[in-house]
């Protein structure tokens, strides 16, 4: 600020913004009040993407994230554009994915007049945000969008949302003038105050933390998320090798560690594998790294991991203590925590001075062996088992490939049977749970990533919801690949059915044809194959993996009647895990 | 409500949040509450020495546990600065009142002297009614309001709480 000053108007301002912010692509579709942003885009090196549904706009811009780290980017129109993105908005807060949203808006002056497509954005999308702005001077819009940016990578991640009223970004309004200008990084500090995040953890905290590890003889580290979003991978590997402590990653953090390590646990919660989930039932320390005790890792609250100390990381003071007291609370970014604990450690004599751990190793390795997942094969002329599908898809697709998941039985099948071993290789809507993610997250991350294979894996319930994101890929020329698991049902709710009310299957019910998928696929500009015996399954999968000039879709045609296991059942202690389908109250 | 000078309520907690002073912040505070479920019982907002701030004074119903939680959110928004809870016993409270009440001419020179007593004062005087105006600790207006009741209140106002930390009274303390 202060030097010779250019004009400009707001629509250019904030296209400007986003490329000196390294945006290199924008999911959206324009509308009326969003109109005069999209015509600067013609003459951006930014790359737009122009969807079928603002949602598919809002998950692209998240799966985008997901695979690169760098926050997504989304731009919609006012009234509906903007409701059609609250949802993605929702899944990005609960899973703090770093997202910038921007909607048009009326003009300033007819906000609140019940102007034609006006709807109260920054009211209904307060509370699913990090943070929302509505922008009311084209003068603001650099210092809005280096906040915008600034909130969304910094911290907890997670979706800032800026409002545009149409007049201040519309050349042919006086209002959109503007000098331009770029705020320093202090400059957009200094305009926070109230935006502080500790990063760096306390050092007597840290200390602590060293003592109870080397206290404990039934140790496990318990990581979330937060360690993905903290690039905290190769941090969270050097503290497990040094002090030898098993691993569970949360459906979050899939591929934050290993699974075909030594030290790797597998995935612990309600559809967790026995071991992961009696592990931390029977430990002594839990030492939670970006992990947020939710509800479906800790089953019944006061019965989880009665006999364990807490050891709690998080970079969000408000998760420590919100639902297990820690012994050690340690706020701060997973990554400088992580390194600081290991160098205190080993300044404090580890790995020598760690107690003998051989038998809490021999009870956790007797559990693998005693309850590995397991699942019965199908009969021949019976429909695929998912598991199998899975097996096959993990095992015939490229090291590295990127998958993404729906919600429902398909993505805690995927969850278990896939075998990660690289973070960021795993995308799915862990928090709100949000059915249709799949589709359009894949697209976005293999814009993302186009150099990897990404396979979307969804149910046929999920798929219907988004599908129409297809013509998005196929357009746009993003050769994403997606296995519908089609088991003709709302296959987790006909799960709970079965389960737990009596077998009264109530509005759960599909049809394994309507749609046909391989017609629906072809008419979307897909590849479409259909799936019905085992033999097909493989050569199917190699076919898929080979095309990469469209995207392609297969439908798997699976066994309705198999039930995702094991299974704490809802309410319940995680001591009362059911492993499979022949034991427990809950598995017939 | 029978008042009782003695008796804070039990489950009221005093926040005291410095803002930025925008539009949209007391909207982002309340929502925090609303969402929980929390009443906001009384709340008094203006800017500070610094226009820049504001200075929201909170008296929320909740058990303390779900309130540490309801800080911690309130801590997480961007526009909020600084938030204090103020314990009753080491803050100075007021609240202003503005009660209308029948005041005939048997009862004016009545009410004219309890208002004395209480230093409020006769801000506006009908043919048959006047206004007082007191400000004072919310349980001396209670008590106030409670003798004013038998002569007919007409209407009552009364403002949120504002609090401020008692001064540190070195060296008793």
């Amino acid at each position: 600020m202060g030097e010779p000053t250019t004009r400009m108007n707001g629509s250019e301002a904030l296209i400007k913004a986003l490329e000196l912010e390294g945006v290199e692509v924008i999911f959206g579709l324009p509308g009326g009040c969003i109109l005069p942003v999209y015509d600067p885009i013609i003459d951006s090196p930014i790359r737009h993407v122009l969807v079928r549904h603002e949602q598919g706009a809002g998950h692209m811009a998240e799966g985008y994230a997901h695979a690169t780290g760098r926050p997504g980017v989304a731009m919609v129109t006012s009234g509906p554009g903007s409701t059609n993105i609250v949802t993605p908005l929702c899944d990005a807060f609960l899973d703090s994915i770093p997202m910038v949203v921007i909607t048009g808006q009326v003009p300033v002056a007819a906000i609140g007049t019940d102007a034609f497509q006006e709807c109260d954005t920054i009211g209904i999308t307060r509370s699913v945000t990090k943070h929302n702005e509505l922008v009311t001077s084209a003068q603001d819009i650099p210092m809005a969008v280096r906040q915008a940016f600034l909130l969304a990578t910094t911290g907890r991640p997670g979706p800032v949302l800026l409002d545009i009223p149409k007049d201040i970004v519309d050349p042919q309004n006086a209002n959109s003038a503007m000098d331009w200008y770029w705020p320093t990084d202090a400059e957009v500090v200094a305009s926070m105050p109230g935006y502080k995040p500790t990063t760096k953890g306390h050092p007597r905290k840290i200390k602590e933390a060293a003592e109870l590890i080397t206290q404990s003889t039934r140790p496990v580290l318990y990581v979330g998320g937060g360690i993905l979003k903290a690039r905290a991978a190769d941090a969270l590997r050097e503290l497990a090798e040094l002090v030898e402590i098993p691993v569970v990653t949360t459906l979050m953090a899939r591929g934050a560690f290993p699974d075909d390590h030594d030290l790797c646990l597998g995935m612990p919660g309600m559809h967790g594998n026995y071991t992961a989930v009696t592990a931390m039932q029977e430990s002594d320390l839990l030492i939670a790294l970006g992990s947020r005790f939710d509800d479906r890792v800790t089953g019944k609250v006061p019965d989880f991991a009665p006999y364990a100390k807490i050891i709690h990381v998080d970079i969000d003071p408000a998760e420590l203590g919100k639902v297990r007291k820690p012994d050690v609370p340690i706020v701060g970014d997973a990554r400088l925590v992580i390194e600081e604990l290991v160098r205190v450690l080993k300044a404090s004599g580890a790995p020598e001075n760690q107690p003998d751990r051989s038998e809490w190793r021999q009870t956790l390795s007797g559990w693998q062996e005693k309850f590995p997942l397991s699942y019965e094969q199908s009969e021949p002329g019976e429909l695929l088992k998912p598991q199998y599908v899975l097996e096959q898809l993990r095992d015939l697709s490229p090291e590295n490939t990127i998958v993404a998941s729906g919600v429902g039985q398909h993505q805690m099948w995927t969850a278990q049977y896939w075998t990660f071993r690289h973070p960021y290789t795993w995308i799915n809507s862990g928090g709100l749970g949000t059915m249709g993610f799949s589709v359009p997250a894949a697209i976005g991350a293999k814009v993302g990533m186009p150099d990897r294979t990404v396979w979307a894996v969804d149910g046929d319930g999920c798929f219907q919801m988004t599908a129409q994101e297809m013509v998005t890929a196929a357009t746009e020329r993003i050769p994403v690949k997606i296995a519908i698991l089609n088991n003709a049902y709302l296959g987790m709710v006909r799960q709970w059915q079965e389960m737990f009310y009596d077998e009264r299957y109530s509005e759960v019910y599909l049809s394994p044809d309507l749609p046909d998928y391989v017609k629906w696929a072809e008419a979307m500009g897909c590849v479409g194959f259909r799936v019905e015996s085992p033999e097909e399954v493989g050569p199917t999968i190699e076919k898929a993996n080979a095309i990469n000039d469209r995207p392609v879709v297969v439908e798997f045609r699976t066994d309705s009647s198999e039930k995702v296991f094991p299974m704490v059942p809802p309410g319940s202690s995680n001591s009362a895990i059911v492993v499979g389908p022949g034991e427990g109250e809950g598995g017939r | 409500m029978i008042s009782n000078p003695a008796a804070k309520p039990v489950k009221h907690h005093l926040l005291s949040v410095l803002v930025e002073n925008k539009a949209g912040v007391l909207a982002r505070v309340a929502s925090l509450f609303a969402r929980r479920g929390y009443n906001i019982y009384s709340l008094a907002v203006a800017p500070t020495d610094d226009e820049r701030l504001s200075r929201i004074t909170i008296v929320a119903d909740a058990e303390s546990a779900p309130l540490e939680q309801v800080v911690k959110q309130l801590h997480k928004l961007i526009n909020v600065i600084k938030i204090s809870e103020l314990d009753p016993l080491d803050s100075v409270e007021q609240e202003l009142m503005l009660c209308t009440v029948n005041a005939d001419a048997a009862s004016r020179s009545q009410i004219v002297e309890l208002a004395g007593i209480y230093d409020a004062r006769i801000v506006d005087v009908g043919h048959s009614d006047v206004t007082i105006s007191a400000a004072d600790l919310p349980a001396r207006l209670d008590d106030l309001e409670d003798l004013l009741r038998p002569y007919g209140i007409v209407m009552v106002q009364r403002t949120g709480r504002v609090a401020l930390p008692k001064l540190d009274r070195a060296p008793t303390r």
